[in-house]
């Protein structure tokens, strides 16, 4: 097992990988499929996805199970398939990772709410161990929570992720910027809220996912920098918001775009960078490339 | 306005479902939309000026939400309230003794399962006194076009959160607008813009539950 807090004590800057969500879309994967499932039905595919992220440089990858708490797979009827499809999720990543790259265990909300009574915190909490077991089975080095946006699940999952397996975990919200105010995710929470409570729940690394592109992450991450200087900061950022063009989705930010900004967001005090939605191998090397330089 | 009234819109507003409820804090012990609706009716109270009262509440919180003053939280908790107000009046909806402003059909788009956001204006929508008929998530375009038969004078809202199923919920309008150019389609989600939005040929988008509901109100007025 690697320690990702060693890694980067020396103030050196990893690496993550880009969008798995989207490159699967390209690779076949229907709207209303379970993701998840490819796993077991299309091994080599979601291979392929971890593998190129390897090949452009990324230091690390995470693994195709950002549904795959048993909550999410019960749409699919797959509940009981939730240990086997993170494990094989985690194994495929090991596989293209080798032993010399990082491997995250990508776990996603819910979409369940516990204050509207949807579930209650056991339900919650049982499922991410779950999921959390599985991923360690499977080989990943730490666990990675993502997308969060209610502190109660993200507290949840952070304490259940460190229980379960007591491997480094990360946790990430996503924000928005409100208009003339300040970033809060879809449940109204800060990042200087988030900081507090997913610290206080155990998480060894903490950040911010998907969003409005790379722009906006450095002033995330400063707003983080603000209230907590030393707790490592990961950044998965999209390519910018996307715009439905001519039949097709289309994402704004290039590789070139994001490579140009990561200067910045590294003085701003982010440790581990990476793309979400709609960033591509070639994203990744770019920012790989750039970081070369300094 | 009568205070009992008054008070059952500020119970809406302020997501007080019940003297239950530990929500907010400040109301703790204190009667809450159920009760105090129950009392109103009791009290041989019209259920269209309760109507009102919540309407008037739900406006106010939604306003508020707009102007990010509040979340998503206080607005779901708002909406809990009002469920619990629409409960007593539903015999008066199914009487014809109180109407609704009109029909609004909504889902989530093929392929895509998140029901929060689209939740959140159902229930904010409804709130306002428009009869929501929620097809859920998963919704094939054929199911909002069989919907839209059984009920021609409705308006469409459609989902997405996802930024792989924007495509689809392209496909659902235009195939809505090929069969019903009348029919209004608003669409809504976190990947969205307005430019998006009239790049698919929808009549409109929203940004939030709100501006669902303004949309809806400005057709209401022949606007």
């Amino acid at each position: 097992m690697k320690s990702l807090l060693s890694a980067i004590s020396n103030g050196k800057v990893l690496v993550s990988d880009g969008a798995w969500g989207t490159f699967l879309h390209q690779r076949g994967l229907q709207p209303g499929e379970c993701p998840e499932l490819w796993n077991v039905t299309h091994r080599n595919d979601v291979f392929a996805i971890a593998k190129s992220y390897i090949d452009a440089g990324a230091d690390m990858v995470l693994t195709n199970s950002f549904g795959g708490s048993p909550i999410k797979l019960e749409h699919y009827g797959l509940k009981e398939r939730a240990f086997e499809l993170n494990e094989t999720a985690a194994a495929i990543s090991r596989e293209a990772a080798g032993e010399n790259h990082f491997v995250l265990g990508s776990i996603g909300p819910t979409g369940v709410m516990l204050m509207m009574d949807d579930v209650t915190e056991q339900e919650l909490y049982d499922g991410f161990c779950i999921q959390a077991e599985a991923l360690k089975k499977g080989g990943v080095d730490a666990i990675c929570i993502e997308t969060m946006s209610a502190i109660d699940e993200a507290s949840v999952a952070v304490r259940a992720a460190k229980e379960a397996t007591g491997l480094e975990v990360v946790c990430t919200f996503t924000f928005e910027k409100k208009v003339g105010q300040r970033f809060r995710t879809m449940m109204g929470i800060t990042p200087a809220e988030m900081v507090e409570a997913i610290k206080n729940a155990g998480a060894d690394v903490i950040g911010a996912n998907c969003g409005n592109g790379f722009e906006q992450m450095i002033d995330i991450v400063k707003d983080i920098r603000t209230i907590d200087k030393s707790t490592p900061i990961l950044v998965h950022a999209n390519a910018g918001l996307p715009v439905y063009k001519n039949g097709e989705t289309i994402f704004p930010e290039t590789p070139d775009m994001m490579a140009s900004r990561v200067n910045e967001l590294v003085s701003s005090g982010a440790n581990i960078i990476g793309g979400c939605c709609g960033t591509t191998p070639a994203h990744i090397k770019a920012l790989v490339c750039e970081l070369k330089k300094y | 306005m009568n205070e009992l009234i008054q008070q059952i819109g500020v119970c809406v507003e302020k997501g007080k479902v019940n003297k239950n409820s530990p929500y907010p804090n400040d109301m703790k012990g204190q009667d809450g939309a159920d009760e105090l609706t129950k009392q109103a009716l009791d009290a041989s109270l019209g259920p269209n000026e309760i109507l009102q009262a919540c309407n008037d509440g739900m406006h106010r919180i939604g306003e508020r939400f707009g102007r990010n003053e509040v979340f998503v939280p206080e607005l779901l908790m708002a909406a809990k309230a009002m469920n619990a107000v629409m409960a007593h009046l539903k015999p008066f909806f199914q009487s014809g003794s109180v109407k609704t402003k009109g029909k609004f059909l909504l889902g989530t788009v093929a392929g895509d399962l998140h029901d929060i956001g689209k939740n959140l204006v159902a229930m904010v929508v409804e709130g306002n006194g428009w009869e929501v008929i929620d097809l859920g998530v998963d919704v094939k375009p054929a199911k909002f076009i069989e919907k839209i038969k059984d009920n021609p004078e409705c308006t469409v809202g459609l989902s997405a959160l996802l930024t792989t199923t924007m495509a689809n919920m392209a496909k659902t309008v235009q195939e809505i607008k090929s069969q019903f150019p009348a029919t209004r389609v608003i669409v809504g989600g976190a990947p969205l813009t307005s430019k998006s939005a009239e790049q698919m040929g929808a009549d409109g988008y929203a940004p939030d539950p709100q501006g669902a509901v303004e949309f809806l109100n400005r057709l209401a007025v022949g606007g």
